[in-house]
């Protein structure tokens, strides 16, 4: 059953099953972040800077702790000075020293929304009006929110600490460029003088939210005996117990973190911003602490994915060979270092195979929350700018822009400019789907345009843990350590009941808390189907084999001679047709008599993610008077491996492709004069609605992935990679105007298209 | 502050309860009656993930205080099923897996089921439209809409 060439033999693999979570979720019983409660609980409230950078002189927290009801106020000087050292908790760069400072400022604010105090009250209303009563006095310096001017000499400094690594030589003034990377295969100059064509241009993207619809919520209890519970909406348990460990200087097993179901994540969950807070308050009121942000926390204080500047430079033969291609992404960290300009200078040039070819990142602070991982972190920035060139450059050659692609497409054996080379991969098979796909073949009306995109995203393996339980009766329980955001938990008790050969609704899949599986990494980087995934199939192949040796015993067999078919054991070889065959129910009612439980556990460092790519088509219609887009149809082609659950597997692309179209056409974090967020609502953020859209039809190509059991590759974060490009390019075909600054919302295409005089 | 005494009917069943008068539906509802079925993305009318029915009328229940409830007949989320028969508007999102983290499903289905019991029959515009003040941020709205058309035809009794 690993022989995963053998699609056609595969049972429940493929196939689209109600989902096992699914009741609790359309009922409204589902518990997340916020539902869930403990006896004699408080409520939490932060209070937070309304500077975007400004040194905090004082904080007296008297008249709060005076208001009757108030539990407990915390600052930095309750929580310990934690010093520099990386963390590998989180998806993506993170120091522990930071974290805590994000967390709760220390001696500084460094963007409006961060938090200097929080305080615990015995109700929702007391703990609001205590963090009103908290006086905090300022000393407000000036602040810089543009990742240029972050750059600029003479521009305000937010770390003395931080010195630019990864140039040379090293500098000795720090600044707010904390890092430099670069990738580089080849000789630039010769590629650029063997080209007919350069194009070069600067593209700029608008800093943007995850946007989940749940508020970060959790409750925590510190107890007498130093024993913490804590229920929280998070893409990890495990990085929960991790940081609150860390940050609060508790051991890792006097913590237990239980997974509530979650609400959205995108990458915005894989850090803390609340529980640490919850458990201080909770250790000094002595009561367990619910804390919930409310949207304007979420949109001030956590979150943000990087606004950045792009620099392309692409040079190309007159039939559309690509000679040379050369980046630079220049990203906003936000407060604390750690954008994701490695990944996305990574990512950019991913899906081409060009002889000469750079990429550089660079990581620059600036008065902004700390960033946080938003799908693919990084790829769809850089994507914007290298396919809207490479779009600009078939269109100047007068090429079909998926015929341009194909001629430079990435295939087996092409080395990656970020180092491996790669195998079993489909780019070229998403590009010939979106060909022959009959939306392409929809004829355009006026001011109507077909924009193409592709983009690239790793995916990636790391560490899973699962266990497998099998009852009394033959039903089976497993727990795995992933939190199921999009419907993993189906596709886990689906690769299960495909080996064991029975119904998937025989087994009941549940999300374990730190004190009932082992470790797991947290849900991210497309890696949970994949990774968690070989973890249930080790612990699976596990069961089969002991079920194997019970039936054996049974039969008082050598246990080669037992086969395992169609959820029974069978006598096998000479054995054949001797013994009546056994279910899973009959071996499970002996297992007292054969020794004992049946159980097994999973537990894998995985390697070898199959690496994902996209192609996609958007048709527009931009409206001239107002500058307004509507996008008309959508096809999205992605390489997925092998679709475990298709219908979930088609979400994680519509829903990252809506993301991204969000990110072209609307979405936008604005800063007021003097550094404040000013439209921190659903309102003034415009993220999409359901009568923006056309219905986005997801294409499934499977190439599948040899190291995993099933083929499976990841599918969450490529979908959101292309489409920036996409609509641009779109748009540039209906109007002949090429937009090179995210978002292209309705003012600012207006005014361009009223600039070029069409 | 002294609280108010509210009689209402919530999904049915008549019921009392107390709250400051500035206290919203949408918490009385999560934080003294248990009903956690309802959520709270925005708090602004912004997000539709506490939608309820008020006297039929699909509200935001983040935007109704408690005192404005008396006397009127309410529905949430727990009420759309009946024990445990789901609602058609139910088991189709289930069946056509229109939700991921089901964060916004609560809200969606109440939306959906209001629009489906005054619209039997909705265009594909009709019915992106009446959802347009519900936020999903992780299916793109493409399975939901599919749900939705498949509960329509399910509700006017045609084989779906
Ligand atoms: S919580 Fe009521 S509309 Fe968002
Ligand atoms: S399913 Fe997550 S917001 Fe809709």
């Amino acid at each position: 059953m690993n022989d995963i060439s053998l699609k056609d033999a595969l049972k429940v693999v493929g196939t689209r099953p109600v989902r096992p979570d699914g009741v609790d979720k359309v009922v409204g019983r589902a518990q997340f972040g916020g539902d869930a409660t403990m006896p004699g609980m408080i409520f939490g409230a932060t209070v937070r800077s309304p500077h975007a950078h400004a040194r905090i002189k004082k904080i007296n927290t008297a008249k709060a702790e005076a208001l009757k009801g108030v539990k407990a106020v915390i600052t930095a000087a309750d929580m310990p000075e934690i010093v520099s050292e990386e963390a590998f908790v989180g998806e993506g760069p993170m120091n522990f020293r930071d974290l805590s400072n994000n967390l709760m400022a220390r001696d500084k604010v460094l963007y409006d929304g961060h938090v200097v105090a929080a305080v615990a009250a015995s109700s929702m209303s007391i703990a609001k009006a205590a963090a009103e009563l908290v006086e905090v006095e300022y000393e407000v310096l000036p602040h810089v929110i543009d990742e240029i001017e972050a750059m600029a000499d003479g521009a305000p400094v937010l770390h003395d600490d931080v010195f630019t690594a990864g140039v040379d030589p090293k500098p000795t003034k720090p600044s707010n460029v904390a890092k430099r990377v670069e990738f580089a295969k080849g000789d630039l100059a010769a590629g650029f003088a063997a080209a007919d064509k350069i194009i070069e241009r600067t593209y700029k993207t608008a800093p943007v939210h995850q946007a989940y619809i749940e508020p970060h919520a959790c409750i925590a209890a510190y107890n007498a005996d130093g024993q913490c519970t804590v229920i929280c909406s998070s893409q990890g348990q495990f990085m929960v117990r991790a940081y609150c460990a860390k940050l609060l200087g508790i051991d890792i097993s006097d913590i237990r973190v239980v997974p509530a179901e979650i609400g959205g994540g995108f990458g915005g969950k894989t850090l803390v911003y609340l529980e640490p807070l919850a458990l201080a308050l909770s250790r000094k009121a002595g009561r367990p602490v619910r804390m919930v942000m409310d949207r304007v926390d979420v949109f001030r204080g956590t979150g943000p994915t990087s606004g950045g500047t792009v620099k392309v430079k692409l040079g190309a033969k007159k039939d559309g060979t690509i000679t040379a291609a050369d980046a630079e992404i220049i990203l906003q960290a936000g407060a604390y270092p750690g954008s994701p300009m490695g990944p996305a200078a990574m990512c950019c040039w991913a899906m081409y195979d060009i002889p000469n070819a750079r990429a550089v990142g660079v990581d620059v602070v600036s008065n902004r929350p700390k960033v946080a991982a938003y799908r693919a972190p990084g790829a769809p920035i850089s994507t914007f700018g290298t396919e809207s060139a490479v779009d600009e450059m078939a269109r100047e050659l007068g090429l079909d822009p998926i015929e341009m692609r194909l001629k430079n497409a990435a295939k087996n054996g092409t080395k990656a400019l970020y180092g491996p080379t790669f195998q079993n991969i489909g780019y070229v098979e998403t590009l010939e789907a979106a060909k022959a796909h009959p939306n392409l073949q929809a004829k355009l009306g006026p001011n109507q345009g077909r924009g193409v995109a592709t983009g690239f995203w790793f995916n990636i393996g790391g560490e899973s843990s699962a266990s497998l339980a099998v009852n009394e009766d033959g039903t089976l329980v497993l727990v795995s350590g992933s939190p199921d955001i999009g419907g993993s938990r189906a596709s886990m008790a689906m690769m299960a009941a495909e080996i064991l050969g029975i119904e998937v609704e025989h087994i009941r899949p549940i999300v374990g808390d730190t004190a009932s599986v082992g470790f797991t990494f947290l849900t991210g980087g497309s890696r949970v189907t994949f990774a968690t995934g070989m973890a249930v199939c080790e612990a699976t192949n596990e069961v089969v084999k002991q079920l194997r040796g019970r039936a054996a015993k049974i039969w008082e067999i050598d246990v080669e001679a037992v086969e395992w078919r169609d959820g029974s054991a069978y006598p096998a070889g000479d054995n054949a047709g001797k013994f009546e065959p056994l279910s899973l129910a009959d071996i499970a009612a002996k297992a007292a008599r054969t020794g004992g439980p049946i159980t097994a556990k999973g537990a894998v460092n995985a390697q070898g993610a199959g690496p994902g790519f996209g192609t996609h088509v958007v048709d527009v219609e931009v409206d001239p008077e107002t500058g307004h887009v509507k996008v008309l149809r959508y096809t999205a082609v992605q390489d997925v491996g092998r679709a475990i659950h298709p219908s979930y597997v088609e979400g994680q692309i519509q829903g990252g492709t809506v993301q991204g179209i969000g990110w072209a056409l609307n979405e936008e974090y604005i800063y007021t004069k003097d550094g404040r967020l000013d439209n921190a609502s659903f309102l003034d953020y415009r993220v999409p609605v359901a009568s923006d859209l056309p219905a986005i039809d997801a294409v499934l190509v499977e190439v599948p992935n040899p190291r995993h059991p099933f083929g499976a590759k990841g599918v969450g974060e490529v979908p959101i990679v292309p489409p920036m490009a996409a609509v641009a390019n779109a748009i540039c075909a209906a109007t002949g105007v090429r937009m090179t600054s995210l978002p292209m919302s309705p003012p600012k295409l207006k005014a361009a298209i009223d600039a070029a005089g069409k | 502050m002294a609280k108010t005494h509210v009689t209402c009917t919530i999904n049915g069943e008549e019921t009392e309860f107390l709250c400051d008068p500035n206290q919203t539906v949408l918490d009385v509802l999560r934080d003294d009656l248990g009903l956690t079925g309802s959520k709270e993305g925005c708090g602004s009318g912004d997000c539709g993930a506490c939608s309820i029915t008020v006297d039929g009328r699909l509200t935001c229940s983040c935007l109704m205080l408690g005192p404005e409830a008396e006397g009127k007949s309410i529905g949430t989320i727990e009420g759309v099923a009946t024990g445990d028969h789901l609602h058609p508007v139910q088991s189709q999102f289930l069946k056509h897996a229109a939700l991921q983290c089901g964060f916004c499903t609560p809200g969606l289905i109440v939306a959906t089921k209001a629009l489906l019991e005054k619209h039997p029959n909705p265009t594909d515009e009709e019915a992106r439209y009446w959802l347009a003040g519900n936020l999903c941020r992780c299916t793109g709205y493409d399975k939901i809409l599919a749900a939705v058309h498949a509960a329509a035809a399910e509700m006017r009794g045609e084989s779906a």
